[in-house]
Formats: C-alpha cells, sequence, structure tokens
C-alpha cells in the first residue's frame, strides 16, 4: 500500500526527522489560511503516485491569496488519471542543497538497500549509478548513526549537516522496520543552513503486513470492483478488452492473457479465483466478469484443490440469472472434472479439457483476429 | 536422483491440524512421503492419519527424527513456525502459508542462511520428486517420474506444463515452486545450478513471471549449463505497476518486465516458448527426442 505524502511525512515526523511545516486542507480558503500563518508556501497535491512535481503537481505561493489561486487550480484536477483531492500546503524551505535518500527492500537479496546521493531532487532522474553511495542492511536491523556520517562525509556534507544525515538514516531505518515499509524514499532531503528537512516523502508498506498496523489509514487504488472481489480472497484487475477471464492461480491467469493476445483476442481483466474458491464466491466472480459487459468469459481451471463440480454448479447459477446474454467458454481440468463435465453437459454448456482449444474458440466468439 | 527430496526423508508437518495441513498430510502420504510427525501448539498428543501430533517442533524431532518439514501455518504465526523449525535442525522447509509479511521471510531466510537449511517458499505449492515423494499441495496424478527438472514461480501454471510434459512422455526428476513473492528462499539461479549437478537431470523447464530479476539472474546460470533450458514466462501482456495475483508479479517502472526476462534468458541460450503448450515440444526437440 502506498503512502500519501502527508501521511508519511508525519510517520517521518515522529521519528524525528524534520519535514516542513504545513497541514492538510480541501478548499481555497483553506489554502489561504495555512499561507496565511505560514508565509511563503508550497501547494502539493496529494496522490498515490511519483512524478508529480513535473505533471504540475506542485505550485509556490508567495501570499494567501496565490495560494487560493493555486489550490483553485489543483483541486478537482487529474494527474497521472488521479483525481486531486486533497492538498498539502507548507512552508518554503531555503534551499542550499538537494540531496537523496531511499530505503527499498531487495528483492533478490531480502535485504535493505539503502541509496543516498549528492545530486537529489529532480536531478535524481539524470545522476549516474556512480552519483549514488549504498549500504545493504538486514531487514529490521537497527542502523547506527555514524553509518549516516560516514555516508554525509562520501556524499560531501561538512559542518552540522554531517550529525544530522547521522541521524536522519537512523530514524529512516527504524520508520521502514516499524511501518513494515518496502520503500520509504526522500527526495529531496534538503540542506538548509545547518538543518536536514524531508522536502518530500514517499513511502509504501507491505499490504501482507497491515493486518499488524490497524494505526495505518487503510489507501485504496482498486476499483470499487477490485476492491470487493479482493475481500473474497479473489484478485481482479481490470483491461480494456471485451474477453473476460477467470481462472485458478496467478501464473495461470497471466499466461491465459497472454495466450488470448498473441491470438489476436483482447483480454477485459485479469482474475485470480485463489485456491479451493467454493460455488458461492465463484458465482459472484462471474457476475463481477459480467458485469464488465465482455463479449465473451472464458474461464480456464487447472483445480488442484478448487472442484471443478464447485465451479461448474456456479456457472449454471450464474447463467440461470437474466443479463448474462455472452457466450461461455469452459475449460475445465483436475478434481472432479468428470462430475462437472455431466454437470454442464446435462444443462447443454458445452466444456473441454484442452487450453488451446478454449482460447481459440473465445478469440473467435469475440470476432476473431483483430485487424 | 533429484534435488531437494530425494524420498524416504522423514517428514514434519507445522500447522497438521487445520484444513489444509489435515488434507494434504494425507495426500503426501498417499503419494508415499514419510510424514512422521505433526506439530500443532496445545493439540499435543493427538493423531492425524495416524501421524502424532506434538506441541513443540523440539519434541517432536526428538522423538521422529525428521529432518524435512512442511509449514500451513497462517501467515501471521508462519515465521514463528519457521523459526522454530530451524532452530532444532530441519534441514529443508518448504513454507506453503500465503501472505506472509516480508519482513518475517526476510528474517527467517536469514536465520537459515546462519544455520545452513534450505527454505523454498513462502506462497509455494513445494516440491515433489515423482515416484519418490512429496513436500507441500500439487496435485501429484499429473507429475511422472523422468528427465525433466521443473521449477517455477506459481503453482496451477506449473501443475499446467508439468502436466503437459507427462503428457509427452516427459517426465520429472525433481519439480518444485519457487513461491509468488517478492522475497523467497529459492532463486532460480540457484535452483538452475542443482539441476545442472543433478544426474538424474537431463533437461530443465523454467515457468517464470514478470517481476523482480530472479530471470535476468539465473541467465548466467543458464549459459554455462550442459543442460537445455525452456522457459514460459506468464505476464507479457500485464499492465505496469499492477499486482497480477503474486505479491511479486508486478512490473515496476521498467523493472521486472517480460521483455528483459525473455531477452536475458535467449541471449543465454534458452528456449522461450510463447505459449504455454508449445513447452513440451521445444523439451522434446532440445533433448533430441
Amino acid at each position: 500500500m502506498k503512502l500519501f505524502e502527508h501521511q508519511a511525512k508525519e510517520l517521518f515526523r515522529r521519528e524525528g526527522i524534520g519535514v516542513p511545516r504545513g497541514a492538510q486542507v480541501r478548499t481555497p480558503q483553506g489554502a489561504a489560511g495555512v499561507a496565511y500563518r505560514l508565509g511563503p508556501v508550497a501547494v502539493k497535491a496529494q496522490i498515490l503516485a511519483g512524478g508529480r512535481g513535473k505533471a504540475g503537481g506542485v505550485r509556490f505561493a508567495a501570499t494567501p491569496r496565490e495560494a487560493a489561486a493555486a489550490a483553485r487550480e489543483l483541486l478537482g484536477r487529474r494527474i497521472h488519471d488521479l483525481p486531486v483531492e486533497l492538498l498539502r500546503v507548507e512552508r518554503r524551505l531555503t534551499v542550499d542543497r538537494e540531496l537523496y535518500l531511499g530505503l527499498f527492500l531487495d528483492r533478490s537479496r531480502g535485504e535493505v538497500l539503502l541509496l543516498a546521493s549528492a545530486r537529489g531532487g529532480v536531478g535524481v532522474e539524470e545522476a549516474a549509478a556512480g552519483d549514488f553511495r549504498e549500504r545493504r542492511l538486514a531487514v529490521g536491523a537497527r542502523v547506527e548513526p555514524f553509518q549516516g556520517r560516514e555516508l554525509a562525509r562520501e556524499l560531501g556534507l561538512t559542518g552540522g549537516a554531517v550529525r544530522r544525515l547521522g541521524e536522519v538514516v537512523a530514524a529512516l531505518a527504524r520508520v521502514f522496520n516499524r511501518c513494515d515499509a518496502v520503500l520509504a524514499e526522500v527526495n529531496p532531503l534538503v540542506v538548509s543552513g545547518e538543518e536536514l528537512v524531508a522536502a518530500d516523502a514517499r513511502m509504501e508498506v507491505d499490504d501482507a503486513a497491515l493486518y499488524r498496523h490497524p494505526e495505518m489509514a487503510r489507501n485504496e487504488e482498486a476499483s470499487p470492483r477490485e476492491a470487493a472481489l479482493r475481500a473474497a480472497g479473489m484478485t481482479l484487475v481490470e483491461l480494456e478488452g471485451d474477453i473476460a477471464v477467470l481462472a485458478n492461480g496467478a501464473g495461470m491467469a497471466m499466461a491465459t492473457l497472454d495466450a488470448l493476445e498473441a491470438l489476436g483476442g483482447r483480454p477485459a481483466n485479469f482474475l485470480d479465483l485463489g485456491g479451493g474458491t467454493g460455488e458461492e464466491p465463484t458465482a459472484r466472480a462471474l457476475e463481477a466478469l459480467a458485469a464488465l459487459g465482455p463479449r465473451v468469459i472464458l474461464i480456464n481451471i487447472f483445480a488442484g484443490i478448487t472442484r471443478c463440480d464447485e465451479v461448474a454448479r456456479a456457472v449454471l447459477r450464474v447463467r440461470e440469472r437474466p443479463g448474462l446474454p455472452m457466450p461461455l467458454v469452459v475449460r475445465l481440468v483436475g478434481t472432479r472434472q468428470a462430475e462437472a463435465a455431466a454437470i454442464l453437459g446435462q444443462a447443454g454448456v458445452v466444456s473441454g479439457t484442452d487450453l488451446e482449444e478454449a482460447v481459440r474458440r473465445a478469440v473467435a466468439l469475440a470476432g476473431g483476429q483483430r485487424p | 536422483m533429484s534435488i531437494l527430496l530425494h524420498g524416504g526423508e522423514r517428514v514434519l508437518v507445522q500447522g497438521i491440524t487445520g484444513r489444509q495441513g489435515s488434507f494434504h498430510t494425507r495426500r503426501m502420504l498417499e503419494y508415499g512421503t514419510a510424514v512422521v510427525a505433526g506439530v500443532s501448539p496445545g493439540k499435543g498428543g493427538a493423531s492425524v492419519e495416524g501421524v502424532p501430533v506434538y506441541d513443540t517442533v523440539r519434541e517432536a524431532v526428538a522423538d521422529t527424527g525428521a529432518i524435512c518439514g512442511v509449514v500451513f501455518v497462517p501467515a501471521p504465526q508462519a515465521a514463528d513456525a519457521a523459526m522454530e523449525a530451524l532452530e532444532h535442525g530441519i534441514g529443508r522447509l518448504v513454507l506453503v502459508t500465503e501472505h506472509v509479511p516480508v519482513h518475517d521471510t526476510a528474517r527467517v531466510l536469514r536465520r537459515a542462511r546462519a544455520v545452513g537449511a534450505q527454505v523454498v517458499g513462502p506462497n509455494t505449492f513445494g516440491v515433489i520428486t515423482p515416484g519418490r515423494g512429496k513436500l507441500g499441495i500439487m496435485p501429484h496424478e499429473y507429475y511422472a517420474p523422468g528427465p525433466v527438472g521443473l521449477v517455477a514461480r506459481s503453482g496451477t501454471l506449473s501443475y499446467e506444463i508439468a502436466a503437459s510434459l507427462t503428457a509427452a512422455g516427459l517426465g520429472q526428476s525433481t519439480a518444485l515452486g519457487v513461491g509468488g513473492d517478492p522475497v523467497v528462499g529459492q532463486s532460480l539461479a540457484g535452483v538452475l545450478e542443482a539441476f545442472e549437478a543433478d544426474e538424474a537431470t537431463r533437461a530443465v523447464v523454467l515457468v517464470g513471471e514478470i517481476g523482480g530479476t530472479a530471470e535476468e539472474e539465473a541467465a548466467p546460470v543458464v549459459s554455462r549449463m550442459t543442460k537445455p533450458v525452456v522457459a514460459f514466462l506468464a505476464g507479457r501482456t500485464a499492465p505496469p505497476g499492477r499486482r497480477m495475483g503474486h505479491a511479486g508479479a508486478i512490473v515496476e517502472g521498467d523493472r521486472g518486465t517480460w521483455a528483459s526476462k525473455a531477452a536475458a534468458l535467449r541471449e543465454a541460450g534458452a528456449a522461450v516458448a510463447e505459449l504455454p503448450w508449445e513447452v513440451a515440444d521445444l523439451v522434446r526437440r532440445r533433448l533430441g527426442r
């Protein structure tokens, strides 16, 4: 789960990392009020995506009137296709230098990778590999401030900023570990006189660990349909095409979409039914797919702990209801495959066991090859 | 021979009294696996499918001499269970559990490295050495003994491919899932090395998917191998930034793409199948059959 900038900054602040004074607002009047208290401000769209500055999501304002105007422009706009509903208005910083500091979970090694660079801010994109200093840290391990001070010297910092970076690195590692983060990034980390200030903040938390963080707000990126199925243990990703797909297993579902595309079809969605899903939730998943309005629904099940007969019953349940005019292509293999074929056969639904045949049939029913 | 599981090893099942644990204990026994003990804290003294249940791994290992383990414990307790197994000498441990917090997994893997144990998973179907035994949940009816080593990041898709190999008369030396999570105990590269060293394996099928860099890191091993490698990679058409069912299956920026993986593996000499039903034929041709 991605965090909004203001949420990450609050976590940073509580661990002792300096952040600009500011507040969240939802109206131009609110923005003006904060600017009245703080003087010159930055007005920043709160969205769950990076690259916000380049997309015009950050405005500077010298007066409350300018802050209100900036807020009016940003609110209700879409940035990276996300609606802007909340702004953070914060005091503008005096910038001496902009650094980069990030902690990432390294998937290959199961470690934390710390990256730091003297070329922060938007310049980080042009920075070469040689501009980064890196450290490898054990997940969950405490980081001592001296490691950050050594890093500070490698980045060419002097004076009070050296000590401050030691504290910031140790604090960021604490936030990372405490929050089950997979990413915690400060870009830029601004050197302002003797102080270091996190001018921006990005964080992503491990979804699997959310159960032990009841204090965290839940930020929803999925569509309502996707969220509803996820609650039932299934993963839906809506796509643009006209062949809806229900499969079990993530790899199998992906491979089914790939095969459809390779043969000229266009998948309407990804849906991983999960393992051992019963009749009722399977029927619900099929209803969600029908609601996407596809030309065809392709069901591809290779059943280990899933039972084909339950899938077959779910198909019949949904089919009996009005509003399912699109044809179904059913491929069922594995546990209780014969029972399933019999159940479907009695109801006049043709099913098969061959994947290639099913994919070809679905593409043909959807109108065949694209030009 | 085989890798990771050779047959006859004494096996411990953690979470044996749960629905999944008891069901798959029966299936493992059915397949001839020597499940000798179960652990379920608070249920010591019970028995599941004739297998004695203990409160702690310590007691189970002392009584039965188990050296392999399978964990079916729910995600919040999975790391605790794995640490307990590693503490008491379980040298090969399969973590079937899905949704284990990644910080927990990292801690478990660090401990496993320190004690020299092999962890498979989490979020895996396990390991099967056809005809000899299995640690996990795969439907064993679709596997047969033979010369093909199979390593996969996903369950169902690899069952599909195993079934197509078996139907084509190409049995398997060992088949295993490394797991669908971002951080897992077995690297594809490491498993390929093991198959290269295994006498019973004459060709390897790698079932990969988008996300991470495990396939790219396996490529240098492929180029050193004397045995042919055939790959199928899922997620060619997946939209970037979306998690495709597995926590690990996500294209992040320009990292983890199908194109990068396919290019790395092809350049290293692997055949990359475009469609899952082409895999068996590619293996047959590469084996000169």
